[in-house]
């Protein structure tokens, strides 16, 4: 789960991590009031959306889609800047590296304080599959892609991993300190800000804390100027709070639908619908589509207990997707009996009327009783042995591939 | 021989009580695994009822191994609950008998407590942790055998594949795949779909390699993570015994999760086309389809005289 760059620095800034002054705004005349309070003479108005990419992305008139401004972020050094900027950024469409040529909507602004920047820092804190750890990555090469800088420079990106059982030690942020070429008060402060954000990843279940820039002032402190944060959704048992900040607009609103149904859909470009068990087997299901010539529209993991119901809901999400021309349904039923998925796959189509053609491959437990079922079934609802057969099979039946 | 686990291994069920983990036990008293009693805190001298014999219920992992000499443990706790289980298996394990495999079912477990267990269990080295978030760990017998996990029991028999997979429903499909061939397993196990588990593929393939009754491999990666460029890289050098394998992710859209909490592509990492690549640098003989495992296996076992 990712939340705005205002709520990340309100995180950052109750647990001590120092943030410039800024004020979360949804209106022009907000950020007007904003610009009054901060009283600085420089400010930055920047747009909000969960995407990365802002400062360099361009905006968009919704209606027309004609350019509007370059860059989401912008530094504003009057109150008329602030209002021309925020008219420019509220309620159009902002398009990033990271947001796909659709774009995003911004509905949210954050206007911050200005600072005077010595030097510009990139610190990221994640979690480490190999290590198996909290890993914590720094570069002296700040406000730049990241990924950028670890293809060309390697060198220049220093990494230290925390032991879960110490937590992160002293000296391993010193000598990260000091990798960057820090001392005197900026390393004291990098130190003290490093172990109270390591404390805000563990106790707030994050999954990524990424800070582009963290800059060093001209007196020496240390100030998180960005900020990106994603949390654990397992752990959203223990957070009551993840509620009020998640923002349901910038999430897919048929992947959270089927989510509460107990399914996991992620939506594609092509036109072959499918709804299969278990997340492995979904993926296969959609490399073999591909690989037989068709396109999936879809990935969809009813899991390992799925009963009639959810298939029917499964049913009627992939219906929702106006390209999907034919479903492929791909069972190997383990707990799950291939009887029940049969039966649910007929009340599904009759109570949703399908008229796409459709292909189920059952395998596993009760495959004989599922398949049967199938066969005395009056649907036109073509049975295959294997995957590939299936996979063929629904490419043949819509025509090719896309 | 097989790997870990022995067709007549000794098995507990934390979470005996709860629904899944009664109604697994129960599948597994079927298949002929030698369930010996579970442990629910609070609920120690209860019985457990599992095809209509009764099985006892502990208070505490210590008791529960010091009682049956355990070999192994299969935790169906919730997830907030199931890093703590995995620790108090490792350490009832460590300290009764010095050595045990811990079996985690569990989907759904926070990262960070992942993190804490997978430490804890590292520093008891003779606990293996299998999973979380997977199908489990299966050794076929001539009858029955040891089944820990979810797995559908009767698609498996006893032979010489070795099967290890990051995903649940494909292990069936490769193991339907090896009996497509006639040929049956030695041990399947599934290492989970999480950023952060147990045992992984290097563990496996080494204990495969080694293993007499193995004579090939079959290993299913998916996208995320770079664990199946490690482990090609590893068999490169260390494996004999033919591999043959599969990467689910190809279609997958770049920083979307796909179902597996681990099944992502970031930063333009853990591609499935890196991963495919990775396999045939090493020599392992890819399928591009899980239809296709079977043929290919075929194929790789005559090449190396198997067949």
């Amino acid at each position: 789960m990712n939340i705005h760059e205002y709520q990340g620095k309100e995180l950052l800034r109750t647990n001590g991590v120092p943030v410039l002054e800024g004020v979360h705004c949804k209106t022009v005349d907000e950020a007007l009031a904003a610009y009054d309070k901060l009283n600085s003479k420089v400010v930055a108005v920047k747009s909000q959306i969960h995407a990365g990419g802002r400062g360099k992305g361009n905006l968009y008139s919704p209606e027309s889609g004609d350019l509007v401004m370059e860059g989401g972020v912008k530094i504003a050094f009057s109150r008329d800047e602030v209002k021309t900027y925020s008219e420019n950024i509220l309620g159009n469409i902002l398009v990033t590296i990271q947001t796909g040529e659709s774009g995003k909507l911004v509905r949210n602004l954050y206007i911050e304080s200005g600072c005077d920047i010595a030097h510009e820092y990139y610190l990221a804190l994640l979690v480490d599959r190999e290590k198996k750890s909290v890993m914590i990555m720094a570069s002296t090469e700040g406000g730049m892609d990241i990924e950028e800088v670890a293809h060309n420079t390697p060198e220049l990106i220093h990494r230290i991993s925390v032991d879960p059982n110490s937590g992160l030690m002293g000296f391993q942020s010193r000598d990260l300190g000091m990798a960057l070429g820090m001392s005197g008060k900026s390393l004291k402060s990098f130190m003290k800000m490093l172990a109270k954000m390591y404390n805000m990843f563990v106790s707030n279940d994050c999954t990524m804390v990424e800070i582009n820039p963290l800059v060093k002032t001209g007196d020496d402190d240390i100030v998180a100027l960005d900020s990106k944060v994603s949390f654990d959704e397992n752990a959203e048992f223990r957070h009551n709070n993840w509620d009020e900040m998640r923002d349901l607009s910038e999430e897919e609103e048929v992947e959270i639908r089927a989510k509460e149904s107990g399914l996991s859909y992620v939506k594609l470009d092509g036109n072959i619908g499918c709804l299969v068990n278990g997340a492995g087997l979904a993926m296969a299901t959609m490399d073999v589509i591909k690989l037989y010539g068709g396109e999936p529209a879809n990935f969809l993991d009813v899991g390992g207990g799925a009963n009639e119901e959810q298939v029917k809901t499964a049913f009627s999400i992939i219906l929702e997707d106006p390209n999907v021309k034919g479903i492929l349904v791909n069972i190997f039923g383990g707990i799950m009996r291939c009887d029940i998925i049969a039966r649910g796959v007929i009340a599904a189509t009759e109570a949703l009327s399908l008229d796409v053609p459709l292909v189920v491959r059952l395998a596993g437990t009760n495959v004989d009783e599922g398949k049967a079922i199938l066969a005395e079934s009056t649907l036109n609802i073509h049975p295959a042995d294997d995957l590939a057969e299936g996979a063929q099979k629904i490419v043949s039946l819509i025509g090719g591939g896309v | 021989m097989a790997i870990w686990i022995e067709e007549d291994a000794k098995v507990l069920v934390q979470g005996i009580t709860g629904k899944q983990g009664m109604f697994h036990a129960d599948k597994m008293v079927e298949y002929g695994t030698q369930i010996v009693g579970g442990c629910t805190p609070g609920k120690g001298g209860q019985t457990v009822e599992l095809q209509g014999k009764p099985f006892p219920v502990w208070n505490s992992m210590t008791e529960a191994i010091m009682e049956t000499d355990a070999d192994a443990t299969v935790i169906y706790v919730p997830p907030p609950f199931a890093a703590e289980a995995i620790m108090e298996a490792a350490d009832a394990f460590d300290s009764v008998k010095g050595e045990g495999v811990i079996v985690c079912i569990t989907e759904g477990i926070p990262t960070l407590d992942m993190v804490k267990a997978v430490a804890y269990v590292y520093n008891r080295p003779g606990v293996r942790l299998i999973g979380p978030n997977c199908p489990g760990i299966i050794t076929p017998g001539e009858s029955g055998g040891a089944k820990i996990g979810i797995m559908p029991g009767h698609i498996h028999a006893k032979g010489r594949i070795g099967i290890v997979s990051k995903s649940g429903t494909l292990t069936y499909e490769a193991v339907a795949q090896t009996m497509s061939i006639g040929e049956g397993q030695s041990t399947c196990v599934g290492i989970g779909g999480d950023p952060v588990n147990g045992t992984g593929f290097i563990e496996c393939l080494a204990a495969f390699e080694a293993d007499s009754q193995t004579e090939a491999i079959v290993m299913i990666g998916e996208i995320g993570g770079n664990a199946e460029e490690e482990a090609a890289a590893w068999a490169a050098e260390n494996v004999t015994k033919p591999i043959v394998g599969f990467v689910a992710g190809a279609t997958a859209p770049p920083g979307k999760r796909m179902g597996h909490a681990g099944a992502i592509i970031s930063g333009g990492k853990g591609t499935a086309e890196e991963k495919f690549a990775a396999f045939e640098a090493a020599g392992i003989a890819c399928a591009k389809d899980p239809s296709e495992l079977g043929s290919v296996l075929l194929e790789s076992l005559k090449k190396a005289g198997l067949r």
